[in-house]
């Protein structure tokens, strides 16, 4: 018999997860497990609804990630209404909605860095719990609290823009989007008063590259090895290889770089993906049909992109990008941690991609929706911040949703937040019969690595702290830890 | 001088999961007033969850009221203090009211009266709309509101 931990987070409404560690008779870590209790009563709830409303309706699904839900289910039913695949919106359609959608990733990563990374990496894995945290890091270096609240800010302010309003967004319609951005609104973000700019967010998000190199030249050790594992990763990418965050083909390489996913159309991604249910958790672990369920499963994420993508089409962002694949002499990158470094990039490509938007002046056009022939089944696909995002749906003849699937982040990267909490629990649990506050924050910065939205794997709401549970050899609890 | 006082309502939630969404609501049904009312004073926000931008946010009000639906065991509502407080949750991408509240003091140096108003819910599906008794404690909780946001010395004063 072995010992158990147990890691558990507590929800405001419903769903939850935890985390087990089984250890054996030496203490040892022999097993790990993240477990998360996923409800998959919203594709039941949209059966029956009109298609017309599912971009909206799915805002209810999370209210973290609201635009990437708005936008992926957009994107299926541009397919339903025959307005192509993601490249038959008109210039106006398409651009609005890819702002919306950079002005989400911005917002989204710079939260992650300044207020769930930065404390972990100001004040390492060992820090006092009382001050890793954001107001740590207010106290320390008011500077980068100061720029995560005002990114964060930025970010949301382009939503509010471009989705209409802050919550249930209805921007992005069947076929296009129902506004366009204006001159004043456009200006607000070229010319606001500093730092309220685009400028500056460029400038701030080069600073936030830069502080993760600097970091990371100190703690090589660390940021390398934390979590470290070998994986394949998966994201669409532009057909021509560039990393593109709202619309591509869907491309998979394996830990050496090989191509085990072709570019291929994510209208038929049921071909190549599919979900294995384990008996221990209620989270789908995704696979690869071709390679199997035990090697077909991937990461995505920040770190899947910068090892798909042969490049980045802004001139910053590529030029970060160039340093980031020539640290692993051009083959994946495989290191946890790294996530961070390749989200930075992409806050710092989405920054550029902001600007590039707002200058383009098909914004102020008044060509906003695109019609065909309806089809009864669409797929959209979005590289929200966590990763890929899928949203499947088909209707009927009375225009309802007949059936909907959606693979969101958080689940595709099931296994590899499983196999980073194994790498991590090995590394500091062996032999180890009490949880300290080290082990507790190490665990949580293996999975936050990887910025899970358990609301969204949960459909739930609500906060998660989480709880680690000391089991000895018998399934005794010896031990209790919650953050 | 309390016409000047600068007061932000502040309503939470997911209008999207039933009574989730009674912060929200709370916002509507106090801004269709206090426009009536011609309380321009008063300003409104509205949002899924908190986070850490509303620092910049409340840093220049003079009294602020976080409203969010409640499943606490409190009968109808609650209006209480918010006592600063940096604790963060692990993974979740929002913050609750009293850290909002913190990190404005640390960031801007300012210190709104702040207040969360608790509404107690009891549903929370996929669904529009709240439930009859969810709708009766959002008006009781807009009834005992309004008298002070007209006159929010004592909102101010409270020690």
């Amino acid at each position: 018999m072995g010992q158990k931990i147990t890691i558990e987070p507590v929800t405001r409404v419903e769903g939850h997860g935890k985390v087990t560690i089984h250890l054996d008779d030496k203490g040892n870590v022999n097993q790990t497990r993240l477990h998360i209790v996923e409800f998959r009563g919203f594709e039941r709830f949209v059966q029956g609804r009109p298609y017309w409303e599912a971009p909206v309706l799915v805002q209810r699904l999370c209210g973290i990630c609201p635009v990437s839900h708005h936008l992926a289910a957009a994107k299926a039913l541009d397919v339903i209404v025959g307005a192509g695949t993601g490249e038959g919106l008109t210039p106006t359609g398409e651009k609005m909605r890819r702002l919306m959608h950079y002005g989400q990733m911005f917002q989204s990563h710079a939260l992650h860095f300044f207020h769930l990374a930065s404390p972990d990496l100001l004040f390492g894995v060992d820090g006092d719990p009382l001050t890793r945290n954001v107001i740590g890091v207010a106290l320390k270096h008011k500077d980068l609290a100061v720029q995560g609240v005002m990114m964060r800010k930025f970010g949301q302010e382009i939503i509010r823009a471009t989705a209409g309003k802050k919550i249930h967004g209805t921007g992005a319609i069947p076929g296009g989007i129902n506004k366009n951005l204006s001159i004043e609104e456009r200006d607000f973000f070229i010319k606001g008063e500093d730092p309220f700019n685009i400028e500056k967010m460029i400038s701030w998000a080069q600073d936030a590259v830069d502080f993760f190199k600097g970091y990371h030249k100190q703690n090589q050790a660390f940021i390398d090895g934390f979590a470290e594992f070998p994986s394949s990763h998966l994201s669409l990418v532009r057909k021509d290889g560039a990393m593109d965050l709202y619309h591509g083909v869907l491309r998979a390489v394996d830990a050496d770089g090989k191509k085990i996913l072709n570019d291929v159309d994510y209208q038929d991604y049921m071909e190549y993906i599919n979900e294995e249910v384990r008996n221990w958790s209620y989270m789908k672990f995704p696979y690869l049909m071709h390679l199997g369920k035990e090697e077909g499963w991937y990461r995505v994420g920040p770190l899947a992109r910068c090892n798909t993508a042969d490049f980045i089409p802004t001139p910053l962002a590529q030029k970060e990008f160039e340093i980031f694949k020539d640290y692993t002499k051009g083959k994946p990158n495989n290191m946890s941690m790294h996530m961070h470094w390749a989200r930075l990039i992409e806050t710092l490509h989405s920054a550029e991609m902001i600007r590039e938007l707002l200058n383009d002046p098909d914004l102020q056009k008044n060509d906003l929706v695109t019609k065909g022939t309806k089809v009864k089944k669409g797929v959209g696909l979005i590289e929200a911040p966590r990763g890929t995002l899928f949203h499947h749906y088909e209707i009927n003849d009375k225009d309802q949703i007949e059936m909907a699937n959606l693979i969101v982040s958080t689940t595709n990267n099931n296994e590899p937040m499983n196999r980073a909490v194994n790498s991590v629990a090995k590394e500091y649990m062996n032999g180890q019969k009490e949880i300290t506050e080290g082990m507790m924050n190490a665990v949580e910065v293996a999975i936050r690595a990887y910025d899970p939205c358990l609301s969204c794997a949960t459909h739930a709401l609500g906060q998660m702290p989480l709880e680690i549970a000391l089991f000895d050899a018998s399934n005794n609890l010896i031990d209790k830890k919650r953050s | 001088m309390y016409s000047k006082t600068k007061i932000l309502i502040y309503g939470y939630g997911n209008p999207g999961r039933q009574d989730d969404g009674l912060g929200n609501y709370f916002v509507d049904q106090a801004r269709a007033w206090a426009e009536k009312q011609g309380l321009d004073n008063i300003l409104f926000d509205s949002n899924y969850q908190l986070n850490i931008e509303d620092a910049a946010e409340i840093s220049d009000k003079d009294i602020v009221i976080f409203v969010d639906a409640s499943i606490e065991d409190l009968k109808t509502y609650k209006l209480e203090e918010i006592t600063p407080d940096d604790k963060v949750e692990f993974s979740m991408h929002s913050v609750s009211a009293s850290y909002v509240v913190h990190l404005c003091n640390d960031i801007y140096g300012k210190s709104p009266k702040a207040y969360l108003l608790h509404i107690k819910g009891y549903a929370w599906e996929f669904m529009e709309g709240i439930t009859d008794k969810a709708l009766q404690n959002l008006e009781g909780a807009f009834n005992y509101m309004k008298p002070l946001l007209s006159d929010p010395q004592k909102l101010l004063n409270n020690k």
